[in-house]
């Protein structure tokens, strides 16, 4: 097995000093990797630096500024996604790009059916099924070409995925996050598919969190870090920690505010509560009065799920939530509302605004009845109290009366924060508060945040942005699939720590015994 | 409160009854006038209730059905149960609204698609009406008088301002108030345009929502009585058919947009008031009645698609522009 990594074979695909700069921000610069037939390559790195920028460039989604893409030694100047998809270059998504409501054959030679009938272009189907079989039976799928596609899990349609990439005969294959919702059977079933993709020469891209699973499967390791290649490992250097080490050390601002004074009684009390998402774990957590509580933890660790159960969006399954030493029965939003518990969501377009309304509609749309009338709105009312949450959030807007959807996503979010202070907050929970919004606003949110928690409210700030939470939170809990894997004091800080609990391994675990697997 | 859109309706409004009062002056006659203003309300008064559920997103198309089935009911209790008028009328408005609930309530708590409830609607009330007379036609025995129901509902100001008329901008002038004053018309529009947003703002989306199928079930109770009382006879199976594309009709030409949290009263008001317009052209101007679909039909048509370019135009402007 181990004949492949050592004959050095011509590179199918070579990436030259790859840059991509958008307005303000480089997102790449001088990245350059070549990917061997039959190489299967890890590429890790926080979120933000750069995997999907780059991923987006090898799919011909965004060209690069700078640098070039060569393919078979041939140099590509624009590739679009028709060339990537003919050069052989397959994606097996994160989010799987699958038609539910068709069948597996149909998803695998979507838009590429056989066809017969002339005119009538109907749809062979016995030639699609033919065709889909054996691919499926070579990656042990225990489906067939027409199971519906909505009745599969998630590990079965990533391999319908994979069939997809293998039918259009891809000769690398980008899997990013794929086993992020595996369990750990049909991890091993994927990393097996992963070595038969290999030793029939076809080269994969593994993008990965989980880095036991890098750990197991890469020939080698690319680690990305704000836009750089900041280390490559071989086979024999592939470790957990060589990894974590390469992907922090960057110095982090100090974005800091330290509290006006020590914390005071607990504002918010979770215990047991279980969400659907991880019906068997339950979160304990305590959050108290001027705090800011940073929860950390990888996507689809649970916590804007623990978010929607505290808030009312979604039914919690079970465990009691107090608030101010009163116990919180909450069926819906408007119950948590109605005690000052707000929340502050991650989707700020879908959830947290009417885009069409006026800033002053948005503003006053949770307290409502407060400017009202004998149930008729007071318009002057209401755009006063927006011109006061305007002047003290510094909302950039020429006027209340604007439509939401022409403010600039910082501003928007200031919007969102001001429909919760123009009531009366005790709890904030921010669900990446800053996520889509310029450095500069950044730094007024957080100053916001630091202002109301020295006013004496309980923040808890879900985050995946490491910078934002080791630089604000006074404390950090951190959250892995479901559960919390341990809690950090300011003085124990580290981007490593958090990063160590966010995988699931707890700081007490000496570091260096995971054995090598595979190879 | 005057939209771009309710003033390019009322232009069209304008321009078409000058064109048609210069082909046919009688077009501006008292009589004509006076009998075009009756069927605006008629047919006005349920276009209202109608906007509110369009405004959640939802559709109403039962609407036409109610009519025949409430009418049938009342007038058979004024007829054969001697029942006093107002307590008739009384009972028919709740039932309207027991109605219009219901669908709400199908709607949001049982998660149905609301063009599939009240299209069951519309055949399940049509059904059950014309099996109430036994598909026979229901009607006011010769020489019965109603003299204070009659001036209620056909009865004319000085002898010319249809009550309907009046009853109808009265109830324009209130629900206007209540869709664009009130906090429940707010929680509408916001729930119309981004319920997750309104959710997430502690509104109770689903209440909202039944009270707009409520408020056009209500109306629609009310509007059975007049219509029944224009018609004095009904027969189940034809009575009011329709008649919900009217009111569709009437909110879509008055900026309702049929993706939900758009439209206002006014604009409501005029789209009625074009279409009974565009009814009245056709029979001043001697186009064969059996075409009265088609022309109402081509007018919404051109006149949507003229609002379209204009949107378009202007949003190119803009672009333009920066």
């Amino acid at each position: 097995m181990s004949a492949a990594q050592a004959a050095p074979a011509a590179p199918f695909l070579d990436l030259v000093d790859i840059g991509k700069t958008y307005p303000g921000v480089v997102a790449l610069s001088g990245v350059n990797l070549s990917v061997a037939p039959g190489e299967v390559i890890g590429l890790v790195g926080e979120n933000g630096a750069g995997k999907s920028t780059l991923m987006k460039i090898l799919g011909g989604v965004t060209a690069p500024t700078q640098g070039a893409i060569r393919i078979d030694g041939a140099e590509r100047i624009a590739m679009s996604v028709k060339d990537a998809t003919k050069a052989g270059i397959a994606f097996v998504h994160q989010e799987l790009n699958l038609f539910d409501n068709l069948d597996v054959a149909a998803n695998v030679f979507i838009g590429r059916e056989p066809r017969f009938g002339g005119i009538l272009n109907l749809i062979d189907t016995p030639a699609l099924h033919h065709r889909v079989t054996p691919l499926l039976r070579r990656l042990g799928a225990d489906f067939g070409p027409s199971t519906p596609v909505a009745g599969l899990s998630l590990a079965q349609r990533q391999l319908v995925e994979i069939a997809k990439a293998l039918s259009l005969e891809a000769r690398l294959v980008i899997m990013d996050e794929p086993t992020s919702s595996l369990t750990a059977s049909e991890t091993a079933r994927l990393l097996e598919v992963i070595a038969d993709l290999k030793a029939h020469g076809v080269s994969v891209i593994f993008i990965s969190h989980r880095l036991q699973e890098v750990e197991r499967c890469a020939d080698r390791v690319v680690v990305l870090r704000d836009g750089k290649v900041v280390g490559r490992l071989n086979r024999d250097q592939i470790q957990h920690d060589a990894m974590i080490r390469l992907m922090i050390g960057r110095d982090l601002k100090s974005l800091y505010i330290p509290p006006a004074a020590p914390p005071r009684e607990v504002a918010l009390d979770l215990a047991e509560i279980r969400t659907a998402v991880f019906p068997r774990q339950t979160v304990t957590l305590a959050l108290r009065a001027g705090e800011i509580l940073g929860l950390a933890g990888l996507v689809g660790s649970g916590r804007t799920e623990l978010a929607r159960a505290i808030f009312g969006i979604d039914r919690r399954l079970g465990g009691r939530i107090t608030l101010c030493g009163q116990d919180l029965d909450i069926a819906e939003p408007r119950d948590a509302i109605s005690r000052g518990l707000y929340l502050i969501p991650e989707d700020r377009k879908q959830c947290g605004l009417v885009l069409d309304f006026s800033v002053a509609e948005n503003i006053s749309l949770a307290s409502l009845p407060s400017y009202a009338r004998a149930a008729l709105v007071q318009d002057d009312a209401e755009a006063r109290s927006a011109e006061r949450q305007k002047a003290s959030l510094k909302i950039k807007v020429p006027s209340v009366a604007t439509q939401t959807s022409s403010l600039s996503g910082g501003n928007q979010q200031k919007v969102v924060l001001a429909k919760w202070l123009s009531m009366r907050p005790k709890v904030i929970i921010f669900d990446e508060p800053t996520r889509g919004i310029d450095v500069g606003a950044k730094g007024e949110i957080y100053e916001l945040m630091r202002g109301l928690a020295d006013a004496g409210v309980a923040i808890l700030m879900i985050s995946s942005d490491m910078e934002e939470v080791i630089g604000v939170s006074d404390r950090i809990a951190v959250m892995h699939e479901g559960r919390i894997s341990g809690i950090l004091e300011r003085s124990a800080f580290s981007e490593d720590r958090v990063l160590q609990l966010a995988v699931g391994r707890s700081l007490q675990e000496p570091p260096a015994m995971k054995v090598a697997m595979g190879g | 409160m005057l939209f771009k859109k309710d003033l390019s309706l009322l232009v069209l409004i304008l321009v078409v009854g000058t064109i048609v009062a210069i082909i046919n002056p009688r077009f501006l006659s008292l009589i004509n006038i006076a009998n075009t203003a009756n069927l605006i309300g008629l047919f006005g008064m349920f276009s209202i209730g109608m906007a509110f559920v369009i405004i959640t997103g939802g559709i109403e198309l039962s609407v036409g059905s109610m009519f025949a089935l409430l009418g049938v009911i009342f007038i058979d209790l004024l007829v054969n149960h001697g029942m006093s008028w107002p307590l008739a009328m009384l009972l028919m408005i709740l039932a309207g609204t027991a109605l219009g609930w219901l669908h709400g309530y199908l709607v949001t708590d049982m998660r149905l698609q609301p063009f599939v409830v009240t299209l069951c609607g519309l055949l399940i009330y049509r059904g059950i009406a014309r099996y109430y007379t036994n598909d026979g036609t229901a009607g006011f025995e010769f020489g019965m008088n109603f003299p204070a129901l009659e001036w209620l509902t056909t009865g004319r100001a000085f002898g010319v301002v249809p009550h309907s008329f009046i009853v109808f901008i009265l109830l324009a002038v209130i629900m206007g108030i209540v869709l664009h004053k009130s906090v429940f018309g707010r929680y509408l529009f916001a729930v119309g345009k981004n319920e997750e947003a309104a959710r997430y703002s502690g509104i109770r989306t689903h209440r909202i929502i039944i009270a707009a199928y409520v408020i056009s079930g209500a109306l629609c109770g009310l509007s059975a009585i007049y219509l029944a009382m224009y018609t004095r006879s009904i027969s189940p199976a034809s009575h009011g058919s329709f008649y919900e594309l009217y009111a569709i009709a009437a909110a879509v030409l008055g900026g309702c947009s049929l993706r939900g949290g758009e439209g206002s009263i006014l604009g409501v008001v005029l789209g009625a008031i074009l279409l009974q317009v565009l009814q009245n052209l056709v029979n001043l101007l001697g186009i064969p009645s059996s075409l009265n679909f088609a022309v109402i039909g081509g007018v919404i048509l051109i006149g949507v698609l003229a609002d379209q370019q204009i949107v378009r135009r202007r949003e190119q402007l803009k672009l333009a522009k920066t």
